[in-house]
């Protein structure tokens, strides 16, 4: 039972960043219907930066943590989303309106591009963080000597992941940006015929996406206490799974598929075989595409016209 | 006369397929002017073409003295030209409101609630429907949010395509008089595309006929309607 609960809240914990970098997925894939492959490598840039980030401040002699990691948060989302605009106006735009497949293959090429950048620039082994909020925030003493626990660390992931799922969610279902954003994935001509900027709004969608990712990265390395070139591309095909398994284009299924990914992976490595848990989490996804093609979430068409 | 909208010797390609072959029009502010044609002579191509979808290749397309032929599409409405187009184009997966509030984007909210009273005041109907999804109206609901959307910008230029198209002759009619009155008590200068092109061009201040992609006739509305060619191609029966 304690092995369980603690198998759960590794879970949860694990699906929280699958959940902020599907959000990014999703919305791209929503605004321009294309799978944006080098957003999971926009989340390892968010995981350097916020890296550097965080050494240059300790070096600054910035100690306090709290203060410390709030700022992290914010420059890491900041250069991130510069990134997140910088690849959009590369890579994307010049291709809009060429064949389907134009900007699949720019974005492949451009997580190519970011992987081997950070490669060469921070070299190809992982770099460490020392632990930079140690303690547990909640600790028993299981009926067979087995520890629940669930650590600082775990808190402020979660915690963070509900207050930008919700302010994000309200941010699109709400704000007149949500809702130009909404209306270019539906037509945008007609967004354009009432004086909505399309290209404007897919780039401000580029940078969402972005600095979540680059929580996401920052999540990470307080995580596990490490990064490396090649982390981006592993979590970016999780939450790519993660928003198709919710129902590719619809925000909550973002966050459902990754806490169902997390949840799944976790449990997986608990109980069976650490070896197979990628296999177990893609098993899965083949079958509820099997029975719900769209996805979870996925939106049943009703409409007319 | 100065024009609130002229347009000279315009022509627009989709591909190498010339759909507007030179085409002349004015619109004074205060006017209803109509554009009939049969169908495919580039009536839609051509209020598409005035918010730059698709481009002019050539002539000129000025809104109040300025020069929107290669002005983007989102800047020409926020010049407050306003398009019901063909097909609706209601956003299906928002609510009516959200659709309306799309209309009043380029106003910046400014004066929503009440841009938003007075369609509601227009058309009950929409009221009712406050919070049903677009997607899910009736084609005549449909019709009435597209022009209540492009009222929501409080255009300066208001363009239909087609608002009749699908409705009842009841509803239909509703939906010119709504024309009307705006334009007889706003002075509201109106740009129509019409199949039933009785009732449009009784309306019109002037009208144009359109024949595969040149503007082959115009004149007074009512003028029009007494020419025999137009009788004999548009209103088969007299109507
Ligand atoms: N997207 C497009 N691609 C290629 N050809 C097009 C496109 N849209 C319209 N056309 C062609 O351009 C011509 C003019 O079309 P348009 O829609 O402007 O006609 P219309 O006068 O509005 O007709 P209707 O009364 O049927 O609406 C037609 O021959 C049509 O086939
Ligand atoms: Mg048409």
């Amino acid at each position: 039972m304690e092995y369980f609960a603690q198998q759960l809240i590794n879970g949860v914990t694990l699906g929280s960043i699958y959940g902020l970098i599907a959000i990014g997925y999703t919305m791209v894939y929503g605004i321009v219907g294309m799978i944006n492959f080098a957003h999971g490598d926009v989340f390892m840039v968010g995981g350097f930066l916020a890296l550097i980030a965080w050494l240059a401040l300790t070096a600054m002699g910035v100690t306090a943590v709290p203060v410390a990691l709030a700022l992290v948060l914010v420059l890491a989302m900041a250069f991130t989303a510069l990134y997140g605009w910088t690849v959009e106006r590369l890579a994307y735009r010049p291709l809009r309106g060429s064949f389907r497949l134009a900007p699949l293959i720019s974005a492949i090429g451009m997580s190519i591009l970011l992987q081997n950048a950070v490669q060469v620039a921070q070299g190809p082994r992982v770099k460490p963080l020392p632990p930079v909020v140690p303690g547990n925030f909640f600790q028993s003493e299981g009926a067979g000597g087995f520890v629940v626990a669930i650590s600082n660390v775990q808190v402020i992931i979660v915690a963070t992941t509900l207050v930008l799922m919700v302010a994000f969610s309200l941010l699109v279902a709400k704000t007149p940006l949500g809702r130009a954003q909404r209306a270019c994935e539906q037509d945008r001509k007609m967004a354009s015929l009432l004086g909505i900027d399309v290209d404007r709004t897919i780039s401000l969608t580029f940078v969402m996406g972005a600095a979540l990712a680059s929580v996401a990265g920052l999540m990470y390395l307080l995580y596990y206490g490490v990064v490396d070139f090649y982390i981006g591309f592993v979590a970016g095909v999780k939450a790519f799974t993660a928003a198709v398994l919710g129902g590719i284009g619809s925000l909550p299924g973002a966050m459902i598929g990754g806490l169902l990914i997390g949840l799944i992976e976790t449990f997986w490595s608990a109980y069976f075989s650490a070896e197979y848990k990628d296999v177990a989490a893609f098993s899965i996804l083949i079958v509820v595409l099997i029975f719900m093609p769209s996805g979870l979430l996925g939106r049943p068409e009703v409409e007319k016209v | 006369m100065s024009a609130l909208l002229s347009i000279k010797g315009v022509t627009a390609y989709y591909g190498a397929i010339a759909a507007l072959k030179g085409v002349d029009v004015d619109v004074a502010e205060g006017e209803i002017v109509t554009l009939i044609g049969a169908n495919g002579a580039g009536k839609s191509t051509l209020m598409m073409t005035i918010f730059g979808q698709p481009r002019a290749r050539d002539g000129l397309i000025t809104f109040d003295g300025h020069d929107i032929t290669r002005t983007p599409t989102h800047e020409i409405a926020r010049l407050k030209i306003a398009q019901s187009p063909e097909g609706r184009r209601i956003f299906g997966r928002m609510t009516v409101v959200e659709n309306l509030q799309m209309g009043a984007a380029v106003t910046k909210f400014a004066h929503y609630d009440e841009d938003l009273a007075r369609i509601f005041a227009i058309f009950p109907r929409l009221k009712e429907r406050a919070g049903q999804r677009g997607g899910t109206l009736s084609g005549g609901e449909q019709q009435m949010l597209a022009i209540g959307r492009a009222l929501m910008s409080r255009p300066r230029l208001l363009m239909l395509d087609e608002p009749s198209l699908g409705l009842a002759p009841l509803i239909a009619k509703q939906i010119f008089s709504v024309v009307e009155e705006l334009n007889r008590t706003e002075r509201l200068t109106v740009f129509l595309v019409e199949q039933n092109a009785y009732h449009a061009l009784r309306l019109a201040h002037r009208g144009y006929v359109m024949v595969n992609g040149r503007i082959t006739m115009s004149g007074g509305g009512r003028e029009l309607l007494e020419r025999p060619e137009v009788r004999a191609a548009y209103l088969e029966g007299g109507r």
